[in-house]
């Protein structure tokens, strides 16, 4: 290949920053998008892309930092603007209207009116649709309503939508996640396609295979912060994925080594129709349990199951080896089973609580004396909960808002430790938290297992699983993929079999 | 980084959370307050401005007016602190009064129609109950329904006649007084059930769960409540609170029309939401919704006296709900902008 001129991008961040409360969510970020480009943003969950996606399509506004538009700095005040100025994203799950037709989708929000009649130009607008769907090659009529379209077919429609703005830059936040193999075949070909017009594309995606198939130019998150950026063609995928996961993977977790006593939880065949199917494992006392995948393995799904908030369809579990029902949260906390679940705000903690009801709500029916509660005792096993944690907060009164989100995790950590779980579940424990926090976390995890708790760590953050755990189960598409010991854990072989490579891999 | 105290540190100065100003600050700037001192400057200007106001006789008899309202507020509060609403229950009082009459006339007595009132008003709680929660329909479609339905049920069979035969005994509930004294049964009636309704929202398990509900549902449930049973029983208990109030105001009133209690539901609710409760669920109290009560009813008692057009009335209640509605977000707002400002000092 002979060496191309860089172009003169047009786009591009200059370290910018995003503060939400208690997260730094970008930290001096750089990134550069130039045309006929598709440019690959890699990070783990949690690295910073969404964050930077809705700072490019201005749902966000950045809290310092420059964003260059064809060399200019500019601000993107709203969505609109960012529309206005060629910016258009194609998200994970597509955000149309259903109800309406391809046309009425396409042309949202930009309806065309007709010159003479000042009415809504539905000639014209069918007649673009057309056009726009022929050039992409889509056999679909224009009149179709959108629920009646597959999941690929709506990503092309949004695609048409973003060429129908005359954006120069498309935003496509994992495309492929929900495509079948052809389906992913006939999106590169409109990549290519809109490559070749010399649009600018900026392509999010955890799958190597894709990155390395499609994408000519890569910049690396890790943490809300820039790692770097380089050529694909100049890259193999260890590089990639060491940027990605970065820091040296023993030196943070504290490992402390314990000896597993008695199988306490095994799960036998367990399946769910359309989310996990045929999972199988046991765990120990003592254990920590890593597992790994992508989002939307199917992981949280299992974890949900045992913890009784959803059904499994198939299969079932074990307690100390008998066979038991666990029909709803209560019943596995009857059980000794606490679950922490991945969405903090909306699952794990109410933020419109004092500290202190929030840690002894899972147990209110026991500080409680014919149902008039006994605040005494509910505020000396907040207390004791809280402290184990070291919760900063101004007081146990305070509502859980009020607290970082490192410190609500610790409340949520506290909330089920004052249950004395024997199974804790953990859903991705340590996500959008601080360093400090994050470590104080897994200090505590290992303190516990070290004590004979049983753990189930849930996580997408590779580093967080092979420093944490004694054993790795792998899930790819809601099968398990791989069972790893911790200690003969290879990298590469976890990622691949995270992104179904395990056939090459074996 | 803090002391023991921790005082939190905001846009230069040292907030103590301690300090008898941020105790003041955090007091009156509850809705519960305001209303308590609005309440006092009411009775303040209308007994400056007529005799006959602040008299003994005078406010207990005119409590007659809104006691029925008073007692289907209080399950009200439960039902939409844990984020729910309920539109049916001044149809429920239809129906109930309704079931009564037409017993009444078959010669039931007053203790056959009171359990009668009692038992229509619970299953046709349990009713709403059972659509909204074992088949996860929204709250106000369901009762929305059943407000056509259950005041249908006795518009049909009474058209435009009315029962107007109740037993002698019978009339007490809604006219009588304690002993031999000026206060009403009603009254006292509405405030054992206030107390007691506030000692399970503010005291027991049941009280707390219903926060959380309201707060978030999903968390509750990831915690252990069996939130549609909690549901379940604050519609069961609005049937029931119905119950009683159609008890109370049939007897009052002496007669059952199929336009009993007309726009009740909606006048119910205005008085839960004036008195602080959240509409989105998760905030309130039953001390906040009394008061609101207690404002509301001598308020249009005092302007009875004054012949003030109803008219003034209305305006002024909407006025308040805006307020009442506005002034939790906005002092939200304030307080979100203040931690938002704390956290970027901390991070810089």
């Amino acid at each position: 290949m002979e060496p191309m001129k860089p172009k003169e991008p047009i786009l591009e961040i200059r370290g910018v920053n995003k503060f939400f409360p208690g997260i730094k969510a970008l930290d001096g970020v750089h990134l550069t998008i130039r045309a006929g480009e598709v440019h690959a943003l890699i990070g783990e969950n949690g690295a910073g892309k969404s964050t930077l996606v809705k700072i490019l399509t201005g749902v966000y506004f950045p809290t310092s930092g420059e964003i260059l538009l064809d060399g200019e700095p500019t601000e993107f005040k709203d969505a609109l603007d960012a529309q206005s100025a060629g910016i258009a994203a194609i998200h994970q799950e597509a955000s149309m209207f259903p109800d309406l037709s391809v046309t009425e989708n396409i042309f949202m929000g930009h309806h065309l009116i007709h010159p003479v009649t000042k009415r809504i130009d539905w000639k014209s607008m069918k007649r673009h649709t057309r056009e726009l769907l022929k050039r992409m090659e889509l056999d679909i009529s224009g009149d179709t309503l959108v629920k009646n379209l597959g999941v690929a077919q709506r990503h092309m429609v949004e695609i048409a939508k973003a060429l129908s703005l005359d954006a120069r830059v498309v935003i496509m936040d994992e495309p492929t996640s929900a495509l079948t193999l052809r389906e992913v075949e006939d999106l590169y070909k409109i990549v290519r396609q809109l490559k070749r017009e010399g649009k600018a594309i900026i392509f999010i995606s955890h799958k190597f295979d894709e990155i390395f198939e499609i994408c000519d130019y890569y910049t690396v998150l890790r943490d809300g912060k820039y790692i770097g950026e380089g050529r694909v063609a100049d890259s193999s995928v260890d590089t990639i994925i060491r940027m990605m996961v970065g820091r040296s993977l023993d030196q943070m977790f504290p490992k402390s080594d314990s000896l597993f006593g008695e199988v306490v939880l095994s799960v036998h065949h367990l399946s769910q129709t359309g989310f996990f199917r045929d999972v199988s494992f046991a765990l120990r006392k003592g254990e920590i349990l890593g597992f790994f995948g992508l989002i939307g393995a199917g992981r949280s799904e299992v974890m949900r199951t045992i913890f009784g908030i959803d059904r499994a369809s198939h299969g079932y579990i074990e307690l100390k080896g008998n066979k038991v029902s666990i029909t709803n949260p209560r019943s596995a906390m009857k059980h000794g089973i606490a679950f922490v679940p991945e969405d903090r705000q909306n699952q794990g903690i109410i933020l419109q609580m004092s500290i202190t009801r929030n840690i002894t709500l899972p147990q209110i029916h026991d500080i409680a004396k014919a149902s008039v509660l006994n605040s005494s005792l509910e505020n000396r096993i907040a207390r004791e909960a809280g402290e184990q944690m070291e919760i900063k907060a101004a007081g146990y009164h305070v509502d859980a808002d009020t607290l970082s989100g490192g410190n609500q995790q610790k409340v949520v950590l506290a909330k089920w430790l004052a249950t004395h779980p024997e199974i804790l579940i953990l859903d991705e424990p340590t996500k959008g938290i601080d360093v400090a926090t994050k470590a104080a976390v897994h200090e505590f995890v290992s303190s516990m297992a070290s004590r004979g708790l049983a753990v189930i760590l849930v996580s997408s953050e590779l580093p967080e699983v092979m420093g944490m755990s004694d054993r790795i189960i792998v899930m790819h598409e809601g099968r398990i993929t791989a069972q790893i010991e911790a200690k003969d854990g290879d990298t590469d072989e976890i990622m691949k079999a995270a992104t179904g490579h395990e056939e090459e891999a074996v | 980084m803090t002391s023991a105290k921790s005082p939190l540190m905001g846009s230069g100065r040292l907030i103590d959370e301690n300090s008898f100003k941020e105790r003041m600050i955090v007091l009156f700037t509850k809705w519960e307050t305001l209303l308590a001192l609005l309440f006092v400057l009411e009775i303040v200007v209308f007994s400056n401005i007529t005799p006959y106001f602040l008299d003994y006789f005078n406010l207990m008899n005119a409590s007659f007016t809104f006691m029925e309202k008073a007692v289907m507020a209080l399950p009200m509060i439960f039902v939409i602190m844990s984020g729910d609403i309920d539109i049916s229950i001044a149809s429920i009082i239809a129906l109930v009064s309704f079931a009564m009459g037409y017993a009444a006339e078959s010669g039931v007595d007053t203790a056959g129609l009171i359990l009668i009132g009692l038992s229509v008003g619970t299953l046709a709680g349990m009713f709403n109950g059972f659509f909204i929660t074992k088949l996860g329909m929204p709250a106000i479609a369901v009762t929305l329904a059943t407000q056509s339905l259950f005041r249908g049920i006795s518009q049909a069979v009474l058209e435009d006649h009315a029962y107007t035969t109740y037993p002698e005994s019978f009339a007490f509930f809604g006219q009588g007084y304690v002993g031999d004294s000026l206060i009403p049964f009603e009254l006292v009636l509405f405030l054992a059930l206030a107390v007691i309704m506030g000692f399970i929202l503010h005291k027991t398990t049941y009280g707390r769960q219903l926060y959380a509900i309201g707060n978030s549902k999903s968390a509750a449930r990831f915690a252990g409540i069996y939130v549609d049973r909690v549901r379940f029983i604050n519609f069961t208990l609005n049937g029931l609170f119905c119950g009683i109030a159609a008890i109370l105001l049939t007897s009052r009133i002496g007669s059952t029309r199929p336009n009993i209690a007309l726009n009740w539901d909606i006048e119910t609710i205005t008085l839960v939401v004036l008195g602080g409760v959240s509409i989105m669920g998760g905030r309130g109290t039953v001390p906040g919704v009394t008061v609101a009560i207690f404002l509301l009813g001598y308020l249009k008692f005092g302007m009875g006296l004054l012949n003030i057009s109803a008219k003034i009335m209305i305006i002024t209640t909407g006025v308040l709900l805006i307020i009442a509605v506005l002034l939790p977000n906005f002092l939200d707002l304030i307080k979100a902008k203040r931690k938002l400002r704390l956290q970027q000092v901390r991070q810089n």
